[in-house]
């Protein structure tokens, strides 16, 4: 069966790539604002309803059925104020999808955030964007105060819930991706993890109920609403409803964002919009489908591999944050990991021994392998302290540090060997395969 | 983590200029006054911008904006990796070096600071005193790889689909203070798809206006009457 693509008509971020004015009015001419008010009137139990029947699962890595997490905030607020919270501090390797709905299409946010925020009966809404992201942050500022200039949002707005509306910025800390991190961050802490429970709903921001959801999850929010659930699950298989934006990034001709279905296959996905891997599909080494926290893929799995969180999860993989990485076979792939260990390094937050000291030992490991400098024993003493590190520390930087390291060693052992070997014969270690003309 | 310390040489004060406060004020107003805190790394983002980093005597300034203990400010400051802990260069190159840039060739823009500029480091600045390099993780515009941030008064803006070339051309602007353009060098707007074998974003109906004409929700309940 041929994959049959996504129509523009289909598509959410209609502006996705700036090509089109980023104001107010040209925003609702292209649909945001529309019919704001009647969502709203249908109440909480509808919009969370709807959310939920559209089968939304988080756009932000973990894949949590956004619905479903709306439904945890108390029916009631008590005497603490509830918040929104959106994580916009888009840090994984390979993801920047984020950045461009932030700087062409912002009232999809800003009105995903009205409508979550009622749904969850909050009155105020923080968005924290990373600290690189000024110019991102002084369009969503803009568009922010357009919409506040229009009556949209703030005191008395026409829609008739009070809101306001809110940028924080961060400073460079890959790990106030993590929803506590954030919290303790924008509280104007350290980012590092809070231990769970208490989850953020319970006590989050200011030790109130809170929800912290991905730009795109709440970005999506009224257009689902609009449209209504069953469009938005008709894409995709069952339990990976939707559409969804990836970020197709390395040895690819053209890299590119993209707004597409889910499960659309892989290889589809790089040569209809990314104009195919380098040097052609046969030159593909790896592919790491979802940010690089999660494993790679080997060519053979890439071949006929669906892009969803349960295919990718049935090769011990997962989609993350749907960022691909291509990687053709020019690349030495040990030292492609060892970078990404570098990244886990520098970014773990200090608090938890296994990550703090297996971070840098990975890395350090990785490094000397790259240069065949090692011993075969080595291979598994890596994927022992990559075992010790998943699942030990508070949160999922551990594990994030980890995985792309046993994905190597599941998929490329025989590399590692090899290299091994021919350091000790006084070979050259890696010997990279012509790359074909583009 | 990386280690972080105070610079040595310290001055003798700090004030935020007119034009800082006012901005300082808008910030301390997005917090409930109990939680101004929360206004920390934005107060310290302000100082840098003011002067190009962060003094101890700024620290210690934000401390008592935000009603917090200084070595809270002392801990944040060194634990978020953009705060300057000492002067750097007039403009901070920041090439992105993670696995998705570096496969796209971060080693040549590396390559080239090298040369143009020196050892990286913040701390090491250009004899002019207008540049300084360093390597940085991701910055999160992968598709637009290889990239940098500079960083200087005018803001943080990015510069991508670069190549060795044409960072070389950038740092030599620079240097002799003209202006340079952000964003793609390659005529790329944003990230769009420039060989897709389909055409994205170009039905016209998405933008002739027929989607803001009034719509009825689906799956509601017909109204009464």
């Amino acid at each position: 069966m041929t994959y049959q693509l996504l129509q523009d008509k289909d598509r959410i971020f209609t502006n996705l790539y700036g090509h089109h004015p980023v104001t107010l009015e040209g925003a609702k001419q292209r649909g945001c604002w529309n019919g704001t008010k009647e969502i709203l009137e249908q109440g909480r139990d509808w919009i969370i309803g709807e959310m939920k029947k559209s089968g939304l699962r988080g756009r932000g890595g973990a894949g949590f059925p956004t619905g479903l997490k709306w439904s945890f905030m108390p029916k009631e607020v008590g005497n603490r104020p509830h918040y929104l919270v959106v994580n916009a501090d888009e840090s994984e390797p390979g993801t920047c999808k984020d950045r461009e709905m932030m700087r062409h299409d912002p009232h999809h946010l800003i009105e995903g955030c009205l409508i979550a925020s009622f749904a969850m009966q909050a009155h105020a809404c923080y968005i924290y964007i990373r600290g690189e992201y000024q110019y991102e942050l002084s369009v969503m500022e803009r568009a922010i105060n357009e919409a506040y200039d229009a009556k949209l949002i703030g005191k008395d707005n026409v829609h008739g819930w009070d809101f306001d509306l809110y940028i924080h910025h961060g400073a460079g800390a890959y790990i106030c991706g993590e929803e506590t991190a954030l919290l303790e961050s924008l509280e104007g802490k350290k980012g590092q993890p809070r231990l769970k429970p208490p989850f953020p709903a319970n006590a989050g921001l200011y030790g109130c109920p809170t929800t912290v959801n991905n730009v795109e999850s709440i970005a999506v929010a009224p257009t689902i609403l609009r449209r209504g659930a069953d469009w938005f699950s008709q894409f995709g298989r069952e339990g990976n409803a939707g559409t969804k934006v990836f970020s197709i990034s390395g040895h690819v001709n053209a890299p590119c964002n993209v707004e597409e279905a889910m499960s659309i296959p892989l290889r589809t996905l790089i040569e209809q919009y990314a104009g195919g891997v380098r040097g052609g599909w046969d030159n593909l080494k790896a592919v790491i489908p979802g940010g690089s926290s999660v494993p790679l893929l080997p060519k053979e799995i890439c071949d006929d591999v669906l892009m969803d969180f349960d295919a990718l999860k049935e090769h011990r993989s997962g989609l993350g944050t749907a960022a691909v990485i291509v990687m053709d076979k020019s690349t030495d792939i040990v030292k492609a990991i060892a970078r990404i260990s570098y990244f886990y390094k520098h970014e773990s937050c200090g608090q938890c021994t296994p990550c703090r000291e297996g971070t840098g030992w990975m890395w350090r490991v990785l490094e000397r392998m790259a240069r065949g400098e090692a011993e075969t024993s080595e291979i598994d003493d890596l994927l022992e302290v990559a075992g010790q590190v998943e699942g030990h520390t508070i949160c999922a930087l551990g594990d994030a540090a980890a995985w792309p390291v046993q994905g190597l060693i599941r998929h490329f052992r025989h590399e590692i060997e090899e290299r091994i070997e021919n350091y000790r014969s006084g070979k050259p270690v890696f010997v990279a395969a012509p790359v074909a003309a583009e | 983590m990386s280690v972080r310390r105070l610079a040595a040489e310290q001055p003798e004060s700090f004030a935020f200029s007119k034009e800082s406060e006012k901005k300082v004020k808008f910030w301390l107003n997005k917090y409930p006054e109990e939680r101004r805190a929360s206004a920390v790394i934005p107060l310290l983002w302000i100082a840098q911008k003011q002067d190009n980093w962060v003094s101890e005597p700024a620290m210690r300034e934000i401390a008592a904006r935000c009603d917090m203990p200084y070595i809270r400010v002392y801990e944040v400051a060194t634990f978020y990796t953009m705060f300057n802990l000492a002067p750097t260069g007039k403009h901070l190159i920041q090439v992105c070096g993670t696995t998705p840039c570096w496969l796209r060739g971060a080693d040549d823009l590396k390559a080239v600071c090298e040369k143009k500029i020196g050892r990286k480091g913040r701390d090491h600045v250009s004899d002019d005193g207008k540049l300084a390099w360093e390597e940085v993780e991701c910055l999160g515009a992968c598709a637009n790889a290889p990239m940098v941030q500079i960083s200087n008064t005018e803001g943080d803006l990015y510069y991508e689909d670069l190549t060795a070339d044409a960072l070389e051309q950038m740092i030599d602007d620079l240097a002799a203070d003209k202006p340079v353009k952000a964003g793609p060098v390659s005529g790329r707007k944003a990230s769009e798809p420039t060989q897709a074998k389909v055409s994205v974003l170009t039905d016209e109906s998405l933008y002739d206006g027929s989607r803001a004409k009034p719509i009825k929700l689906p799956n509601t309940e017909p109204a009464e009457g």
